[in-house]
């Protein structure tokens, strides 16, 4: 066991656990931030995409010990933290296009959005379909995700 | 104007005050439940002028806490922005509240309505009577009745009280389609802004306070058993409480973190009774469809005498493999069992048989089993089984509390119950014109209820007759079944039998059109130019309304324009589930491999509920079948599952993924399924434009093996 102090959507939090428990089990038990999903445990879905220092990473497979200390966003504090404006436009495109069916995907989904518009604001077809591509949906809403992460750059005026 | 019959049977009463409550019945498919009194969702109507509809139906993405109010609000002339959705657990009191067969809406339509229009009738009386005017001059809106010559208005709330102490009407008038206000309409789903913030509760995401967590090690080997286990480097692992055996084919590990369970369970040491089927590979079940081809089959359809007609013949065989459902919400479920009762938070489309199974496996009567409904990470048909909830159960029960088991992947692909790997013999006598004079199909396939031991009456399994039926009105047309056993795990998948039937059958077509030297579209168009009502088992197939789609979904791709080159196209349509859907592919092709670039569907499921939800579920299941028909294998050796995780079966991802055009034919009769009736035309479109592309055939799926 080790104690860490994470710092996740902009406070501290301290955790007991063993060092090479995965993030997503960390964010998911412990801090019970249950907006961030398993679905493989393989890096395969990016259900599990959080970011950490600003860059989407599948929590399922980085051991918590190497988080320690970074700066680590999740769903729950991707609309209300530094990336609020982001954040909130992306979540209103995704209302807005209905996206989501059964919804358990989605919040990796908007997480990846989310790093591929910070740097690339207005994101063409193909670099979309390179950021979105880990992120798997049995539902099969890719159609709208593309059109919500279009309608979000474009509305995302204050980035 | 008509009588609610007895299951319909509608009744109102105050509730400790609470206003209006009206319970109404709502039967599932087209069985007979003849329940004389059984409700299983209650509209509420409160003082406060707040209308809660419990939806006793399960939520896994296809829109169902949005849809069914629609309706109900409909007839009932709410306000749609003031509708709370309850969801129901299963309970005694309800009768069957299970979610499958794309039947929600189609088995509920009438039921919903009618408790409605009853509500508001009675709610117009209540109005009537506080002001003493006629009923004529009383209208319902927005939650209101109102009465236009004096300007009077009082709210469905300030109503609720009085109209609960009225007599309930027997027949009450339903709305015209084009009076609609709800139904039909956009309207945003209401499940949509929580999913989108991470607060939405999935099962997975449950807790109570005290609970554990548990992974099984379950025997890898079909139908083996747990011989011994050595827990002691498990038990090294912090956190970890308990290991115990679960029945006699699994171990549990119970931790105080999933994690804690994760590890313990890679350090547990279980011997394996590998059992019977030890041997068994995916080669020997093929091979045992292909012994059982020439089994008398039993007759789903018959029409004249096709082995009489007399023409050229041709004949073909199509294969297809066992599939996981593999939806994104690995299986899982709470539960905590405290002696005489047992509680339950299941991600499930059948909370009732959750509940009786619980009961019987540990001990309890069903009544002292208490299963919450929870939203599931989609379904496809996987959460139809209860393993999850019963595992939960006897493991909250050997650890004396709360427990949520969880599967990873690698248990969801290996332990799933995997849609039934068929084999099709088609033959067809072809008149000189190059039409079929007479089509025979035998399906042979393992019986999933059958396996589960349910009746499978005729032998015939119980879900052919949704999901097998004749497209064509042929005047020789026969369609057989042969039920091949099998000891692989079955289960319902999306779209069921329909995706295998549909494959065959509309490859075939196509084989024969080529055969005739004609457009695939054409032929078909003919076969479907006479008006015919073909009568399967319940359903009465429309060659008009199949006709319809398929005419549509031609149109709006662009029949009559050519195709940029390289770009090829492929047809097919099928009925499933009482609804009609024809799908147009557009392809091009890369290194011998398929690039769909391009789908176009269309759809008469009669009237449309919601356009945006019927959207979501066919662009849905046609990218679901796209990966059932490109990728989606399970192959077993040595009698275990190979596959385990998203890299060896592999669904869509976004760069193979088309864009894909919804068309419903509007429609005012009584809605049919959505949920599954777009994924059995893909394959088979998409097998068909291959061809178009390539003059090589594809029998068997999938595609890329």
């Amino acid at each position: 066991m080790a104690d860490l102090t994470l710092r996740v959507n902009g406070s501290d939090k301290k955790v007991s656990v063993s060092p090479e428990t995965p993030l997503l089990w960390v964010l998911r038990d412990t801090l019970e931030l249950t907006g961030t999903k398993f679905g493989c445990g393989a890096g395969l879905c990016g259900a599990c995409t959080v970011h950490v220092a600003g860059n989407p990473i599948r929590s399922c497979s980085t051991p918590v010990s190497q988080v320690a200390g970074k700066s680590i966003t999740t769903i729950e504090g991707l609309g209300a933290n530094g990336l609020s404006v982001l954040g909130q436009a992306l979540q209103q495109a995704w209302i807005a296009e209905e996206v989501p069916q059964c919804g358990y995907c989605q919040t990796g989904q908007i997480m990846s959005a989310a790093a591929l518009l910070a740097r690339t604001p207005n994101p063409t077809d193909d670099q979309i379909t390179q950021a979105m591509n880990g992120n798997l949906c049995r539902c099969g809403t890719y159609e709208r995700i593309r059109k919500a992460i279009h309608r979000a750059a474009g509305n995302g005026g204050a980035r | 104007m008509s009588p609610l019959s007895r299951r319909e049977f509608v009744a109102a009463g105050v509730a400790a005050g609470a206003g209006l409550v009206i319970g109404f019945y709502l039967p599932r498919g087209s069985a007979s439940h003849e329940e004389a009194f059984s409700p299983n969702a209650y509209l509420r109507i409160t003082p406060d002028n707040k209308v809660t509809i419990v939806v006793a139906r399960s939520e896994m993405g296809q829109g169902v806490r949005t849809a069914l109010p629609m309706i109900l609000a409909e007839e009932l002339e709410a306000d749609w922005n003031q509708i709370e959705i309850e969801q129901a657990g299963a309970s005694t009191l309800y009768g069957d509240q299970g979610t499958g067969g794309s039947a929600s809406v189609h088995s509920t339509w009438d039921p919903m309505r009618k408790a409605g229009a009853t509500a508001r009738e009675m709610l117009i009386s209540a109005a009537a009577l506080t002001w003493g005017v006629p009923r004529s001059t009383c209208t319902a809106e927005s939650s209101h009745i109102k009465h236009a010559a004096t300007k009077r208005s009082l709210s469905y709330g300030e109503l609720a009280g009085k109209a609960a102490t009225l007599s309930i009407p027997t027949d009450v008038t339903l709305k015209q389609s084009k009076d609609y206000k709800i139904v039909g309409q956009r309207l945003a789903r209401l499940d949509t802004p929580a999913k989108v913030k991470g607060e939405a509760i999935f099962g997975i995401d449950f807790r109570i306070p005290g609970m554990k967590f548990a992974l099984l090690s379950r025997c890898p080997v079909i139908g083996g058993k747990v011989a011994s286990f050595d827990d002691k480097e498990s038990k090294n692992i912090s956190g970890v409480s308990y290991v115990g055996k679960v029945g006699d084919a699994a171990v549990a590990v119970v931790a105080d973190s999933v994690w804690g369970a994760m590890e313990g369970r890679r350090l547990l040491n279980v011997t394996w009774d590998d059992g019977p089927n030890k041997d068994l590979n995916t080669t020997a079940v093929m091979a045992s469809l292909k012994q059982a081809v020439s089994k008398k089959g039993a007759s789903l359809y018959s029409a004249g005498d096709a082995a009489k007609a007399a023409g050229r013949k041709i004949s073909a065989e199509y294969t297809l493999p066992f599939m996981a459902h593999a939806p994104m919400e690995p299986g899982n479920c709470t539960a905590n069992y405290q002696g005489t009762k047992c509680e339950l938070w299941a991600p499930t489309q059948v909370p009732q048989d959750c509940r009786d199974s619980v009961a019987t496996a540990v001990g309890l009567d069903p009544d002292q089993v208490k299963v919450n409904v929870t939203l599931m990470g989609g379904g496809f048909g996987r959460r139809l089984e209860h393993d999850y909830a019963v595992e939960a159960a006897l493991v909250s029960k050997a650890i004396n509390a709360p427990v949520k088991v969880i599967w990873t992947r690698e248990d969801d692909m290996r332990f799933s119950t995997y849609r039934p790997a068929s084999l099709h013999q088609l033959s067809a006598t072809l008149d000189g014109s190059g039409f079929p004079v007479a089509l025979t199909h035998r399906i042979v396939a393992p019986s999933i209820s059958g396996q589960k031991g349910q009746p499978t009456p005729g032998g015939v399994d119980p879900d052919l007759p949704d999901e097998a039926g004749p497209v064509y009105g042929l005047p020789n047309y026969t369609i057989e079944s042969v039920i091949a056993e099998t000891p692989v795990p079955l289960g319902w998948m999306r779209s069921v039998y329909a995706l295998q039937a549909a494959f065959a059958l509309e490859s075939f077509i196509d084989e024969l059109a080529v055969a005739a030297g004609k457009d695939p579209l054409q032929y078909r168009l003919h076969l479907l130019a006479k008006d015919q009502d073909l009568q399967y088992f319940t359903t009465t197939w429309k060659t008009a309304r199949m006709r319809g789609v398929l005419q549509l979904a031609a149109e709006k791709a662009g029949r009559d324009k050519p195709l940029p080159a390289g770009h090829y196209r492929g047809v097919a349509c099928f009925g499933c589930f009482s609804s009609y859907m024809a799908e147009v592919v557009e392809i091009t092709m890369e290194k011998d491999e398929p690039r769909v670039q391009r789908v176009v569907a269309a759809v008469d499921c009669g009237q449309v509920v919601n356009p945006r939800i019927l959207e979501q579920q066919i662009q849905g299941g046609i990218v679901y079948g796209l990966a059932n028909a490109l990728r989606a294998k399970i192959t077993i050796e040595k009698g275990r599952v190979v596959q385990g995780n998203f890299d060896d079966y592999a669904p869509l991802r976004m760069d193979e993924t088309p864009t894909v055009e919804v068309y419903a034919v509007p429609s005012a009769e009584a809605p049919t399924g959505i949920g599954e009736p777009s994924v059995p035309p893909i394959a088979p479109a998409l097998c068909n434009a291959i061809y178009a592309a390539t003059k090589k055939r594809i029998r068997a799926l999938p595609i890329l093996s």
